[in-house]
């Protein structure tokens, strides 16, 4: 019973990173109807920008917040200078685009910074919850996050006149641009959005994955599943998606096939799903009139 | 260094170039000139392994210093390392390249199981020597059916056999359980343990749990292991894994003795991500010097290697074993090109490889000496076991030779 | 180069062939062994162009039908003793199966589904591959070694011209193939499901059937590919099947052209030899600047795509267009209207 609780706790502190990048790429789904594949190289080289703040010695939150803002300057003009040209191209030239993006990242990060592995700070220190150890600060501190982002996300898009311009680009730019919604704008916030959103996931997977320039990668693939599984075009369900795929593939991999396996666990996954349900369990269907 | 040629001036060029090396000492390598010797070597500089870069870096460094001093006996070194990205496919490609097209004397410390395991047959069919490579693997050390391919650092089926004694010695009813990488570098740990333990005591490893590397983190594994009850823990895992699993272990309240692969022994890639407090007690195989080790402060041997980190490298590579192992390479290197003499044939430069006595490197740990001959090609067969403090690795006991 | 019927483009084949057979007798090992990769490439290239240029499916998992080739041919032959000649055509028949059944599923998914889907098939094989209960076949980690395949009958040619010719006549082969294919009745279904999935299954094309197909039929050429460089390689491992493999495939039909046969010689060479090049720019940055290949390359896909979005052979088709100066429609050979993709596509309110 011990083991099968660690295992639980483990799952949910990893999916709650899951959770929050599977996040990010649901903002720039809903936004432009892609799926960034480049979502998890930009993640990671916006925690090297916040290691390099914290390396220059300032304190973990102004490093945090700063990162956030300058990742999502960066998002904005990335969608303005690369993704906004091929807008109507397309959509496996939109794929490459992403492809040669995230080789760029990559890249980058390991001429920058190296390719060795360093450790991230995290804010939650001190003793671990629980007492038995199920959890550790930083990951309990990370469920947190992950609810806040989810929480501030979902008053954002409700409550807000930005977010209710955003969702009506989203959903009819024809309209929208009639009644004086500027909808190019729009398209540019929301990769600004999900890369801030990206940059809070990469720093809350960085002090359990640890920082190097290939950090990303696997976690990229859970977020993908975690998506799929919640339904793209629903925040709920890409944060309920994320955590399930966590748990899940702690759970499958512990007891039914091996540790060895969880990637195919999470390819199994996204194929059942998609075959099935192809909406993810709380996404919209879609019906297309013939 | 490298230059671009077309695909007919190529063939030209290389036969220019094989023929005036041969007319300069009929029976010197290609790549041999008076002037020059080129060797040739495949590192990850980029992909999954590319944090093992900083070992060519190194190495091209080393040579720099080398040559400023004047070279070996006279010749310069030309160092051609390429980025092969971990990739077997690409590794072929770019021996092929450096043996045919950039006519190398030798190769020397490619890094990586698969990519090596790719390359043997095709340097050994053409009698290029594949000289100290960058694994542990013991498949490298075969000079039976291999004459061609060397080893240099304790291979890890060694590691483990020690690990394995080391057990029995002290527990011998403990309960072991084995974290390892799903690869032919953590299944020799699993194989070398075994052996170390014997067949009668094979038993004791009651629960085994691998990983790839592409994973995330390895936490659920160590909570699996855990579950077993087993009271000693091996992790065979490469430097974040290890340090994960580190981590891990201490935040579940888990305090199984744990013996850990000399490859993830840096303190400052390792025990400090995992939390100095977290890593103590780990036990590993050493055999050469902690750079952050302040008992090596006044060393001779640390002196040189700071001094040539300060000269030639950039300052944050000072504590990283990459770079002390790419040193230590370099050094064995030099020495091996100074045997031969002025006979540089590769013949004689793989006899000289073979013919090592006793070779003491500034960053050995004092007393291991590095040796081969004919039958025994693996040049480092000694290791101390160190435990870690809270600050640096605390050697106990003596030397165990395999 | 599709349109081989005009006399440019037959003369253009015919001056391809001749270096290419000419080739291994003028070319030292090492460049045999290069223009080999080359034509494997484009074996799979001309697979996956199939599928996502012509069919519209697009696959960011191709490297995994190129590993089943690959180990497929390799275990037959070192486990089984089978000779590569059997060995290969057998593991493509494996591979088409699989692409068969995969593309089952494939059938739900919308476009970009099925480059996700595809993408995790990429990021999971290497694990697939190394997973312990196959080890007793795939060798494990330590992978499987084998050796080159000799001239027979003492012909006297090197291990490395006769692999490469081997490679030759597999490519023309499955390009002359290729070609019938796609100029026939199933091109056209394929490009009509592409076009206007609707209005084809109208037309009675079944849809599913076509899509299935193709998918296994692209897995084949991926499998036959796979199954040459194991020979050419001479060892397999999980290592060498990775994510890079599969992105590379789709640069590379990109680049050369999508839903143009030809582009797979282009998309090849530029996948070969473009990461090299990258290398050697990084040379003047220094030795620390040993990971901006990737980089550099990354940059280059970009561009590539902004300047030239319907590839090489696109390129080399508007140019020829442009020096002969004839005024043809824009409806091109093999039913691809370039031009209307690019049109804005207008939203019903």
């Amino acid at each position: 019973m011990g083991e099968f609780l660690h295992q639980l706790a483990s799952g949910l502190a990893l999916g709650g990173v899951y959770a929050i990048m599977a996040l990010a790429l649901v903002m720039i789904y809903q936004a432009t109807h892609l799926i960034n594949f480049a979502q998890g190289e930009m993640a990671m080289f916006s925690t090297y920008f916040a290691w390099k703040l914290m390396d220059l010695g300032e304190p973990y939150w102004f490093a945090f917040f700063a990162t956030i803002v300058a990742s999502f300057i960066c998002g904005v003009v990335i969608e303005r200078l690369v993704v906004r040209p091929f807008a109507n191209a397309p959509i496996l030239a939109s794929v490459i685009v992403f492809i040669g993006l995230s080789l760029i990242f990559n890249s980058l990060a390991g001429w920058l910074y190296g390719f060795s592995v360093t450790s991230f700070d995290s804010p939650f220190n001190g003793r671990p919850w629980f007492g038995a150890g199920y959890m550790s600060a930083h990951e309990a501190g990370a469920i947190v996050v992950t609810l806040c982002v989810l929480a501030l996300v979902y008053a954002f898009f409700r409550l807000t006149p930005l977010g209710l311009a955003m969702r009506a680009a989203a959903q009819n730019p024809v309209s929208s641009r009639l009644v004086g919604i500027r909808v190019g704008w729009m398209l540019a916030i929301g990769w600004g959005l999900a890369a801030a959103i990206g940059s809070v996931a990469g720093m809350m997977a960085a002090p359990i994955v640890y920082l190097d320039p290939n950090m990303m990668g696997g976690v990229l693939l859970y977020a993908f599943a975690g998506a799929v599984l919640g339904g793209i075009d629903n925040p709920f369900g890409a944060v309920f998606g994320g955590v399930a795929v966590g748990v899940l593939g702690n759970l499958i991999g512990a007891y039914l096939v091996g540790d060895e396996v969880k990637l195919s666990v999470a390819l199994a996954i996204i194929i059942a799903v998609l075959v099935w349900r192809p909406s993810g369990l709380f996404g919209r269907r879609l019906v297309a009139r013939v | 260094m490298i230059t671009r040629r077309t695909f007919l001036q190529s063939s030209a060029a290389a036969a220019a170039l094989a023929a005036s090396a041969s007319s300069a000492r009929a029976d010197n390598a290609p790549g041999v000139t008076d002037t020059e010797i080129k060797i040739g070597q495949t590192m990850p500089y980029s992909g999954p392994a590319s944090a093992y870069g900083v070992i060519g870096r190194t190495e091209a460094a080393y040579f720099k210093m080398i040559n400023e001093k004047g070279g070996v006996n006279g010749r310069k070194i030309n160092f051609i390392s390429l980025d092969d990205a971990y990739s077997p496919p690409k590794t072929v490609e770019q021996i092929r390249r450096l043996v045919e097209q950039e006519q190398v004397a030798f190769i020397f410390n490619s890094l990586g199981t698969p990519p090596n395991a790719a390359i043997r047959q095709y340097l050994n069919d053409n009698k290029v020597p594949q000289l100290f490579v960058a694994t542990g693997a013991a498949m490298f050390s075969d000079p039976a059916h291999f004459p061609w391919t060397m080893g240099w650092q304790p291979n890890y089926q060694t590691e483990a056999k020690i690990f394995g004694k080391h057990i029995l010695k002290t527990k011998p009813d403990a309960k072991i359980a084995v974290l390892y990488q799903n690869d032919g570098f953590g299944k020799d740990y699993l194989i070398g343990l075994k052996d170390g333990l014997g067949t009668d005591h094979a038993g004791m490893v009651i629960k085994e749990a691998s990983y790839e590397t592409s994973e995330p983190t390895v936490d659920s594994q160590i909570v699996t292991l855990q579950g077993s009850g087993a009271d000693v823990l091996l992790i065979a895992a490469t430097p974040k894994f290890a340090a994960q699993a580190i981590r891990k272990t201490f935040d579940v309240g888990w305090t199984p003795v744990r013996y850990m692969t000399d490859v993830s022994q840096s303190i400052a890639s390792v025990m400090k991500p995992a939390g100095l407090e977290k890593s103590k007690g780990v036990i590993t195989g050493v055999y050469g010097k902690d750079p952050t080790d302040a008992r090596w402060k006044d060393d001779p041997g640390f002196k040189e290697y700071s001094a040539f980190i300060e000269k030639y490298m950039t300052p944050k590579d000072l504590i990283d074993a990459n770079a002390v192992y790419g040193f230590g390479l370099g050094a064995t290197m030099i020495q091996v090109l100074k045997q031969c003499g002025s006979d540089l044939s590769r013949a004689n430069i793989m006899k000289q490889a073979a013919s090592l006595k006793d070779l003491e490197l500034p960053m050995l740990l004092p007393g291991i000496k590095i040796n081969t001959s004919s039958d025994n090609f693996s040049p480092i067969r000694q290791e101390a076991l160190a435990s870690f403090n809270g600050e640096s690795w605390e050697q106990f006991g003596e030397l165990y030779q395999a | 180069m599709a349109d081989a019927d005009s006399a440019p483009g037959v003369l253009v084949a015919i001056a391809v062939g001749v270096f290419a057979l000419a080739f291994p007798f003028a070319a030292s090992g090492y460049h045999i062994y290069q223009g080999a990769q080359v034509l494997i490439l484009a074996i799979a290239l001309l697979g996956l162009n199939l599928l996502t240029g012509f069919n519209g499916q697009i696959s960011l998992g191709h490297g995994a039908f190129f590993a089943i080739g690959s180990y497929g041919a390799a275990i037959l032959m070192v486990k089984f003793g089978l000779p590569y000649w059997a060995a290969i055509p057998l593991a493509s028949v494996v591979c088409f199966i699989a692409g068969f059944l995969f593309g089952f599923p494939a059938l739900r998914f919308g476009g970009l589904y099925l480059a996700l889907a595809t993408f995790a098939l990429a990021v999971a094989t290497p694990q697939i591959l190394s997973y312990k209960g196959f080890d007793a076949l795939t060798g494990g980690s330590q992978g499987l070694t084998l050796a080159k395949p000799r001239a027979p009958f003492g012909i006297g040619l090197t291990a490395d011209q006769w692999l490469y010719l081997v490679c030759l006549a597999c490519a023309a082969a499955l390009y002359w193939a290729a070609l019938n294919l796609v100029r026939g009745r199933v091109g056209r279904a394929l490009v009509a499901i592409r076009d206007q999935p609707i209005a084809a299954e109208t037309m009675g094309i079944n849809a599913a059937l076509y899509k299935t197909t193709c998918f296994g039929v692209s897995a084949l050429y991926a499998g036959v590919a796979g199954g040459l460089s194991t020979l050419a390689v001479g060892f397999v491992s999980p290592e060498s099947f990775g994510l890079a493999l599969s992105l590379a495939f789709l640069v590379g039909i990109v680049v050369g052209g999508l839903a143009s046969l030809g582009g797979a010689l282009f998309g090849a060479l530029f996948i070969e030899f473009v990461p090299n090049l990258a290398d050697q720019l990084t040379v003047s940055f220094g030795e620390g600047a040993k990971a901006l290949p990737g980089a550099i390359y990354g940059a280059l896909l970009i561009l590539v795509m902004a300047a030239m979005p319907t590839g090489v052979a696109g390129a080399a088709r508007a140019a020829a267009r442009a020096l002969t100066s004839s005024r043809q429609p824009k409806v091109e050979k093999g039913g691809v209207n370039v031009a209307a993709k690019y049109e804005r596509k207008g939203e019903a309110p």
